[in-house]
């Protein structure tokens, strides 16, 4: 029976929440400064994600510079020829390779693109060049366009010169921007355009010369080009070229940062997370303050849903103005990530503010709030009114059904918000069930270090030291919330390092590299002794002197190739049925490989039947065959029959040269071959000098700096660590505010307890070293958990998402595992100072104890 | 006189380290409407908890207690709410404002909770009974005990209550302010024709009510009609 509720509406209870919420709004900061910082990550990241994808997208016609293109790795033949001529419209054509260029007059040698053009490309986007003439002129004047940053190199200006090959190209500007360019994909090797009509006369055309031919078209609008591709891709398929729409370069380009947009989803995401324990815990402190005020409010006759809707009503608010401001955040600090990635982009960012991440924030800001208030919120439910009296009434722990129900909600929530975020709903399922697990694992681990210590008490302690073991599980104790909010932030902060320094670790050149710091790339065969005979001379060594054959798949097992292409059930992965194959000879495994299967042949001794080959896994994977699986290849003409003898997993992430397919020796030695030679040279004057003089005698040769790649990869890598620490900042700030939030959810209890010591004549000296090894401990042993938790799943997430192997840094053991202890117990001595330095009965009347 | 109170049986016991502990056994007693009763005894001889059970701010164990016609034991938690916000004032010993707001808006929250239109209007007219007319917009903290309990009484009359449960009124004050304070609550009382409930250990003010009661070891150990008028 329950007589007729009061009249008070939505309205009071408004008017209440903002009445009792402006008084708090210092100790409510906290609560709304972790989600000011983890919606900003979020909102960031998504905003920049949506400017890059829409920026993208929208310009992919500028992109490619074309509607469409047809690109292969050998000339148009007849067949190819035909469909292009028939295609119509506005076409260029571009044949475009490495090689090395001089500048006749200046020192050095450089490794550059050339792009031979010729009509009107780019036909949409801009083609940039100082003077702005140079675009207009340099197909008619014969001159060569050069990358503006390889001008400044080495000095040059309009009309100096550069020598290509066998021809001398006056230079006609410096090319400032193209379709398609970005610093990073220059860095290496920096573009230069000449016209399409003196390619010949550079001489550069020959036996290896790796050379991609694009057709570049630009249609009528009302074309449909979706139809173009599904009609004529196949049979470019067959002739070994290839059909790309301009939609597909956007595609291609978006999948390339999809990777780097995942991993940096995941950071926001674990921002917002740890945001959310801060919540939780700043919640947890929050009710505990509004204890006394909720029983009066019962006391007068508010009802239960009422007290608990007027501090529902605070909670969203602040989690509204706390996503409001994290999202106003994030749209700023999305400026600055164009600064940081501009250079792998080959499009110009423009900041943009999209409504959809800013709403996503703001919502996700309320709802987590709401959420992660939700469980200390319930222990209002239970609030006797009997508090106001003198009584003590206990337990407000509530119903376990109850809590159960929350935590079923809140585990909901993380994964609707991750779903939604990573935008599969399984991998949310996984990283909310790992988030679970693990709170379970340190929950557990803190409620077994209670019994431990219960049971086996140092009773011959000294006096301080048994107070602060007591302190541990004394009646309200916090240690179980301490330790994991300690070990759920260490364990989050320390996976984001392992996670980080396992990707950069991946991309980083290792210290075991060979010695060679020059690679000879195009040596042909009849260059092979006198490029070698300038070598020895300087005392220069030859390291390696690696012969290449170029081939490719006529059959495999009974099956032409062609056949297998028009097969539409076959699963066979494309690439392999189109690609020309570099293949070397030699005797032996060399260290970046280690044998999987079969056996390794060195030498074809017995010359009848098939040669028996080796192919690395990834080869022997998507062209489905196994060991003992046979192979015809076309070499250059000739076909040849193989067999699989051996599989072998290759390290390709090592920078020397690496072959999927190796044949034995006394196969290809009379085959039409081109050689790769390595040497070191010391000095960089030395490397320049020897360089120069190589290209002066062997203009086709191109040579690889690797001192030079190193630095450029260097530059690269210290970009994108920067985006990545500057995001994994965000986590840490966060992190700190969930600890400063832990700690002092405990400080109700301690103070009670250190002025009574006080009281009784602790000294201050005493009470503070009860303190420190209270904090101590808990920071060690949930700091430690956390540590050692992070290890096991990044071992986890390398094996299942990254796909890569995982060996950890020491950095977690030894900064962020005493780091954070440290933390703790500043925090921890700092929130106490009041205490330690106050009269006892000063103490009581501040703090209402 | 009509019974605005009725107490049968009441029993109430605790948990205390594992064993029960008995506050209240067997306690009955009525109380006349428009009449005051002390209740008073040693510490933990039960009297709070048994000014708790009355109000509706607990539930006994056994025995029954009949408030303004309704039987406690019969409402769930927010009915007992709802009518101690129609039918009840309290004052307590530690006068319990809400901290976080002001005297005027503390003494309006009674009305508001029952929709009264214009209670800021009541509220600062009850402040201004009190002699807090010029306070009405102070926080608790900036106000003396005195004043924070004239406050509390000028909440604990805002909805007219039918009957006033008062826990220790004076017992954080000085005994100077503590008399005003009583001269106060009782003046407002007969102003308002309200029934009193008082807890406490001064027999001085126990006397100055129309019943008493003495409580010893959770019983009821003698009760008394005053002979004053």
């Amino acid at each position: 029976m329950n007589p007729e509720q009061n009249s008070a509406g939505l309205s009071w209870l408004f008017r209440m929440a903002w009445r009792d919420g402006r008084a708090s709004l210092k100790r409510l900061a906290l609560f709304m400064s972790a989600i000011v910082l983890g919606i900003a990550a979020l909102v960031s990241i998504q905003n920049f994600g949506k400017t890059l994808e829409e920026t993208i997208s929208g310009q992919s016609r500028e992109l490619m510079g074309s509607d469409f293109l047809i690109d292969s790795d050998h000339p148009a033949n007849e067949r190819v020829q035909g469909i292009i001529d028939s295609l119509g419209g506005e076409q260029s054509r571009e044949v475009n390779f490495v090689s090395m260029a001089l500048f006749p007059g200046k020192e050095g040698s450089k490794l550059i693109r050339v792009r031979a053009m010729d009509g009107e490309y780019p036909f949409y986007g801009v083609l940039s060049t100082r003077p702005d003439v140079a675009s207009e002129r340099y197909q008619a004047d014969g001159s060569a366009l050069v990358d503006a940053t390889l001008m400044v190199q080495f000095g040059l200006q309009p009309g100096d010169s550069i020598k290509i090959g066998d021809r001398i190209f006056p230079i006609g500007g410096s090319l400032l921007e193209a379709p398609g360019n970005t610093v990073v994909s220059t860095s290496v090797a920096p573009a230069v355009w000449i016209p399409f009509n003196t390619l010949d006369q550079t001489g550069l055309i020959q036996t290896g010369s790796r050379l991609q031919y694009n057709y570049y078209f630009k249609v009528d609008p009302s074309m449909d080009l979706e139809k173009l591709y599904t009609s004529i891709d196949p049979v470019l398929d067959d002739e070994g070229a290839d059909l790309d729409l301009h939609t597909d370069t956007s595609r291609r380009l978006g999948r390339r940062f999809e990777n780097v947009g995942r991993f940096l989803k995941l950071v926001a995401f674990i921002a917002l997370l740890l945001g959310c324990l801060g919540i939780a815990s700043s919640v947890h402190i929050y009710m505990k303050e509004k204890r006394a005020s909720i029983a009066i409010l019962k006391c007068l006759g508010a009802s239960r849903k009422q007290t608990m809707a007027i501090f529902l009503i605070q909670i969203a608010g602040i989690g509204l103005l706390g996503g409001i401001l994290g999202a106003a955040l994030g749209l700023i600090l999305q400026q600055v990530f164009p600064q940081f990635v501009q250079d792998f982009l080959p499009v110009e960012l423009a900041w943009e503010t999209h409504w959809g991440p800013v709403l996503l924030g703001v919502g996700l800001g309320v709802l987590m709030a709401v959420l992660f208030g939700l469980l200390p919120l319930l222990k209002s439910w239970f609030i006797s009114p009997l508090s106001v009296l003198r009584i003590s009434e206990g337990d407000t722990r509530g119903s376990k059904r109850l809590t159960a129900f929350v935590f079923a909600l809140i585990a909901l929530g993380i994964w609707a918000a991750a779903a939604l975020l990573l935008e599969n709903a399984t991998r949310a399922f996984w990283f909310v069930l790992g988030i679970a697990v693990t709170f379970m694992i340190l929950a557990g681990i803190a409620w077994g270090l209670m019994r431990l210590i219960r049971r086996f008490f140092p009773h011959n302690w000294g006096f301080e030291a048994r107070q602060s073991l007591l302190n541990l599980f004394r009646p309200n104790n916090q240690t179980l919330v301490l330790v994991l909010a300690i070990g759920i932030g260490t364990f989050l902060i320390s996976t984001l390092y392992f996670t980080q320094d396992m990707l950069l670790a991946r991309a980083e050149i290792e210290d075991d590299t060979p010695a060679a710091n020059l690679i000879l790339l195009d040596v042909q065969a009849e260059q092979e002794g006198e490029v070698e005979a300038m070598i020895r001379p300087r005392g220069l060594p030859v390291l390696e002197n690696i012969p290449i054959v170029t081939m490719r798949l006529d059959q495999i097992e009974d099956q032409k190739v062609e056949t297998i292409r028009k097969d539409t059930t076959s699963t066979i992965n494309g690439w392999i049925l189109n690609h020309e194959f570099r293949v070397t000879y030699r005797d032996s495994l060399i260290p970046s490989e280690q044998l999987v299967d079969g056996e390794w042949i060195s030498t074809f001794e017995d010359k009848s039947g098939p040669v028996p080959i080796s192919l690395s896994d990834n080869v022997a994977r998507d062209a489905q065959v196994w060991v003992g699986d046979t192979l015809v290849f076309n070499v250059q003409g000739v076909l040849m029959e193989t067999v699989v003898a051996s599989i072998r997993s290759v390290d390709w992430g090592r920078l020397q040269l690496n072959f999927s397919i190796v044949f034995p020796e006394g196969v290809l030695e009379d085959a039409p071959r081109f050689h790769v030679l390595t040497t070191y040279a010391e000095g960089e004057t030395e490397s320049a000098v020897f360089q120069q003089e190589l290209v002066k005698s062997f203009p086709n040769i191109s040579v690889l700096d690797v001192r030079q790649l190193l630095s450029a990869v260097g530059d690269i890598l210290e970009k994108l660590s920067w985006v990545i620490r500057f995001m994994a900042f965000f986590s840490i700030l966060t992190g700190f505010i969930v600890l400063l939030g832990a700690v002092r959810t405990s400080k109700f209890q301690r103070i009670r307890e250190s002025v009574l010591l006080r009281t009784l004549g602790a000294r201050g000296r005493q009470i503070r070293r009860i303190a420190i090894m209270e904090y101590l401990f808990l920071g060690g042993i949930g700091s430690l958990m956390g540590v050692l938790l992070s290890l096991l799943g990044t071992q986890l997430l390398a094996y299942g998402v990254f796909e890569l192997s995982f060996t950890p840094s020491w950095i977690p053991f030894l900064v962020v595992f005493p780091g954070i202890t440290l933390t703790v117990l500043t925090i921890g001595l700092l929130n106490s100072q009041g205490v330690l330095s106050s009269p006892p009965l000063e103490v009581l009347r501040k703090e209402g104890v | 006189m009509s019974k605005i109170l009725n107490v049968q049986h009441l029993g109430k016991s605790y948990l205390s380290g594992g064993k029960s502990l008995t506050v209240l056994d067997d306690i009955s007693f009525e109380v006349a409407s428009g009449t005051s009763y002390a209740i008073v005894g040693p510490s933990g001889s039960g009297k709070t908890t048994l000014l708790g059970l009355c109000a509706g701010l607990d539930t006994p164990d056994t025995g029954t207690v009949a408030l303004c016609g309704s039987h406690l034991t019969e409402l769930d938690e927010d009915g007992r709410a709802s009518l101690r916000n129609k039918k009840v004032g309290f004052i307590f010993q530690n006068f319990q404002l809400l901290p976080t707001l002001s005297a005027l808006e503390n003494v309006s929250v009674p009305l508001e909770l029952r929709g009264t239109k214009g209670a800021a209007n009541t509220a600062r007219t009850l402040l201004e009974k009190v002699g807090l007319g010029d306070r009405t917009h102070h926080y608790p903290s900036q106000l003396s005990g005195g004043e924070q309990q004239r406050v509390a009484l000028a909440r604990a009359f805002a909805n007219r209550p039918e009957i006033l449960f008062a826990d220790e009124p004076t017992g954080n004050l000085d005994e100077e302010t503590g008399e005003r304070v009583v001269e106060l609550l009782f003046n407002l009382n007969k102003e308002a024709g309200t029934t009193l409930i008082i807890v406490t250990h001064d027999l001085n003010l126990a006397r100055r009510c129309d019943g008493l009661m003495r409580l010893k070891g959770g019983r009821i150990f003698n009760s008394e009609t005053a002979s004053h008028p």
